[in-house]
């Protein structure tokens, strides 16, 4: 394992958030520590016996809103091995056509006495309102276009892993950056923790005002792929297309698909990588996607790490009052 | 016939360019002088008999009843949002005599019968007055115009179907067409639908960080655009609702200098907030049209002082805290306006140096009353005696749970602000006074 070697510094700063609701509020030290705690994590499961005691008689809520199969079941899989229990529930995206609100989900749900929230919802922002109103510690694993930070932390921890560093690295994001909330937790975590970030799209998947965001932008693929160390392929939905955002499939995948000829003249150890679904054959060539340079796979290994690791930390805050209630 | 005298205020009212230490007499409900205030009189009591009563206004102004032409009172239809008998009271502390109400109710206010009952109601409150705006379609629909005629006969000052544009450029041209019969405007929500399609805030450097899907400034411009061209074609009276941004200020600005028949409105809220106000999806500051950027409140700021924005207008959109507790994306756009939007005209434009006293009290009464063309907005002899008496330096923190309206949705909780209603009078008849007032009465 090259991640985080004796060479590096020790973070001995403690973890103090109740929740992690996304990375823009993080520090560069408090994503080291996570990524840290995660390395720890990844060898417990390399063992036989890939269960420890860290938060037995804790209860873990996985509530997906919208449907996911690899981050719940990660977090799932996180949370059975660190010996907490879980619950699983699919929920509509929005009980208000019954008269409940999402607030009324969680109050019931907090009678139970949860310790901790993993929420996923297709509107930005439920994860930060519902973390305000309660006790328990609030993990956001995904919430429409804002922040997918989990996600972000393991291809954080994916690259640390391969590259062995994070600062001074050429990052570049390809494809609907507008939409994507794992564009937007990388652009933050990423420049925190001093990446070039370049993002690479059509202007109609470009968002607007990206001043602030002190990453590249380009329309140009192959301005993007020359001289990065990573390249990050986000997956383009079907909806683009009818939304008028992309004349068509084929015609982006001939403008921004990766396949080999295009990855041919990226470095010879660029690494690729998506955070899945793919959509194979639009923006990502199976040839590629299942190549030598792909570590989408180990993305979804060091996932389970990082949400072990993520569920330690705000386990160990879980308890604190929430936010003081404004209204 | 019992008299009332407002004695020792400072008096401001523009439409007859007073401003100074007047009392103010009323009698029979009407305003029955101006009088230059007695010098040397004390405790404003002079000339007092049985039959007088004295409001000592002294270190107070004193103006006419505001005028809100844009009101939401939810009344037929979401009693549970707001009733006209609650909105009246959250009018009447906010020192509006006179409020338009808005027709987007459950049934709207597209035929005559509706309009007898919103106004029944208002009677039953007797607080302050209300008119009414009337749909320009049939269930503002946006299909089919409704009976202009036998809506103004039934007392309409004005149509819109608010909460809506008139997407329909043929329609628009023919309702501005039409209602030149009766000389009043055609009040226009205008958003270009396709434009904000599932937008929740102001399109900018805001909704990209927090991934919000945003409603472009353009979404309001291009329909001014094509609606100022309307007007110029048809001759017809456009009064653009709630304007928002800069490039809408500009276009009014250009069309008012080329004579086109052209009045606008803008929010409390739009003078004082920018889309920074959602912070971390505050679903208390989602709003239609959205909070904009910097620039664009300047640019309102700047229109409103130099007579482009002719009216400030409420948009008082109350709501349910469940509603508001919702999804930010689920939230209903609106804020709980009428309580806080002296307070916040104060603090923005007067304590910022933006505006005139006199300036904003014409924004807020006789210009409004001119574009609802009623007989109020002014202290000349004779006409009805509607009156706010407004202490300008009293510091107030806004707390929603004190709030008369049912909407306790304002991004201004906790905010300090100055400026407070102390009393207000309708029709020569005292509907409202502050609990620090009426402290001082008892004295």
């Amino acid at each position: 394992m090259t991640a985080l070697s004796p060479a590096q510094e020790v973070i001995t700063a403690p973890w103090v958030r109740k929740d992690l609701l996304g990375l823009w509020e993080l520090s560069a030290e408090e994503i080291r520590l996570v990524l840290q705690t995660a390395s720890s994590f990844r060898e417990v499961s390399e063992r036989s016996i890939k269960k420890v005691p860290a938060l037995r008689g804790k209860t873990v809520v996985n509530l997906f809103f919208e449907p996911s199969t690899r981050t719940r079941t990660s977090f799932e899989l996180a949370a059975k091995r660190l010996s907490a229990d879980i619950i699983n529930i699919t929920a509509q995206a929005s009980s208000l056509s019954k008269g409940e609100t999402v607030l009324d989900t969680i109050r019931n749900l907090e009678a139970f006495n949860v310790d901790i929230l993993v929420i996923r919802h297709g509107s930005a922002g439920v994860p930060a309102a519902i973390a305000r109103q309660s006790r328990a510690s609030v993990v956001n694993a995904g919430d429409g276009s804002h922040e997918h930070p989990t996600q972000a932390l393991l291809d954080m921890f994916t690259i640390m892993d391969k590259k062995g560093k994070i600062e001074g690295l050429n990052v570049s994001i390809i494809g609907d950056i507008a939409h994507s909330r794992v564009a937007r937790s990388n652009v933050w975590g990423l420049t925190k923790l001093g990446a070039h970030v370049t993002l690479c799209g059509p202007p109609t998947l470009m968002p607007q005002h990206l001043d602030s965001w002190g990453a590249r932008v380009t329309f140009d693929v192959e301005e993007a792929i020359q001289g990065a160390d990573v390249l990050m392929l986000l997956r383009i939905q079907h909806e683009r297309q009818e939304a008028s955002l992309i004349p068509n499939l084929r015609e982006y995948r001939l403008r921004y698909g990766l396949d080999a000829t295009r990855l041919a003249r990226a470095k010879p150890d660029v690494l690729v990588m998506h955070p899945g679904p793919i959509n194979r054959g639009v923006e990502l060539d199976s040839q590629v996607a299942d190549g030598p340079n792909s570590v989408i796979l180990e993305q979804v290994t060091n996932g389970l790490a990082v949400r072990m690791a993520v569920l330690y930390l705000v386990a160990g805050q879980q308890g604190k009052p929430a936010m003081p209630e404004e209204r | 016939m019992s008299k009332l005298v407002i004695a020792g205020g400072r008096v401001i009212d523009p439409a007859n360019k007073t401003d100074g230490l007047f009392d103010v007499v009323i009698e029979a409900g009407k305003i029955a002088e101006v009088r230059p205030t007695a010098s040397g009189s004390k405790s404003g009591r002079n000339g007092t008999s049985a039959d007088t009563s004295v409001i000592d206004a002294r270190g107070r102004i004193v103006a006419p009843g505001f005028i809100d032409l844009h009101t939401h009172l939810r009344e037929p239809g979401r009693e549970d949002k707001e009733t006209i008998d609650t909105g009246l009271h959250a009018a009447v502390r906010g020192g509006f005599t006179t409020v338009c109400a808005m027709p987007n109710t459950e049934p709207a206010i597209d035929e005559p019968g509706v309009v007898e009952q919103v106004r029944q109601a208002a009677r039953r409150a007797g607080l302050a007055d209300v008119q009414v705006i009337g749909a320009v379609t049939i269930g503002r629909q946006g299909k089919e115009l409704t009976s202009f005629g036998e809506l103004f006969d039934a007392g309409c000052v004005g149509l819109s179907d608010d909460g809506s544009p008139v997407s329909d450029s043929l329609l628009m041209r023919r309702a501005l067409e039409y209602a030149r019969i009766f000389n009043r405007p055609i009040i226009q929500h205008a958003e270009d639908l396709k434009l904000v399609v599932g937008g929740v805030m102001h399109e900018g450097a805001v909704s990209t960080r927090l991934g919000l899907r945003g409603m472009p400034s353009a979404a309001e411009s291009v329909i001014v655009a094509r609606d100022l061209a309307l007007a110029e074609l048809t001759g017809g009276w456009l009064h653009v609702a709630h304007i928002s941004c800069a490039q809408t200020v500009d276009l009014v600005r250009q069309a008012k200098r080329r004579g086109i028949r052209v009045t606008c409105e803008v929010t409390p809220h739009h003078l004082a907030l920018t889309d920074e106000a959602i912070g971390d999806f505050d679903t208390r500051a989602k709003v239609n049209p959205p909070l904009r950027t910097d620039a664009d409140r300047l640019a309102l700021i700047e229109a409103l002082a130099d007579g482009t924005i002719d009216a400030i207008a409420t948009d008082h959109a109350p709501h349910t805290d469940w509603e508001k507790d919702a999804e930010f994306d689920a939230a209903p756009f609106g804020i709980s306006g009428l309580e806080t939007a002296l307070a916040v005209c104060v603090t923005e434009l007067i304590e910022a140096k933006r505006l005139t006293w006199p300036q904003l009290i014409e924004r807020m009464s006789c210009s409004p009353a001119k574009i609802a063309r009623l007989p109020v907005g002014t202290f000349s002899v004779g006409s009805q005696a509607d009156v706010v008496i407004l202490d300008p330096d009293c510091r107030g923190t806004v707390q929603p749970h004190t709030f008369c309206s049912k909407g306790r949705n304002t991004p201004f909780a906790g905010r300090e602000l100055t400026g407070a209603v102390v009393a207000t009078i309708a029709q020569g008849r005292t509907v409202f006074q502050s609990s620090h007032a009426r402290a001082e009465a008892h004295r």
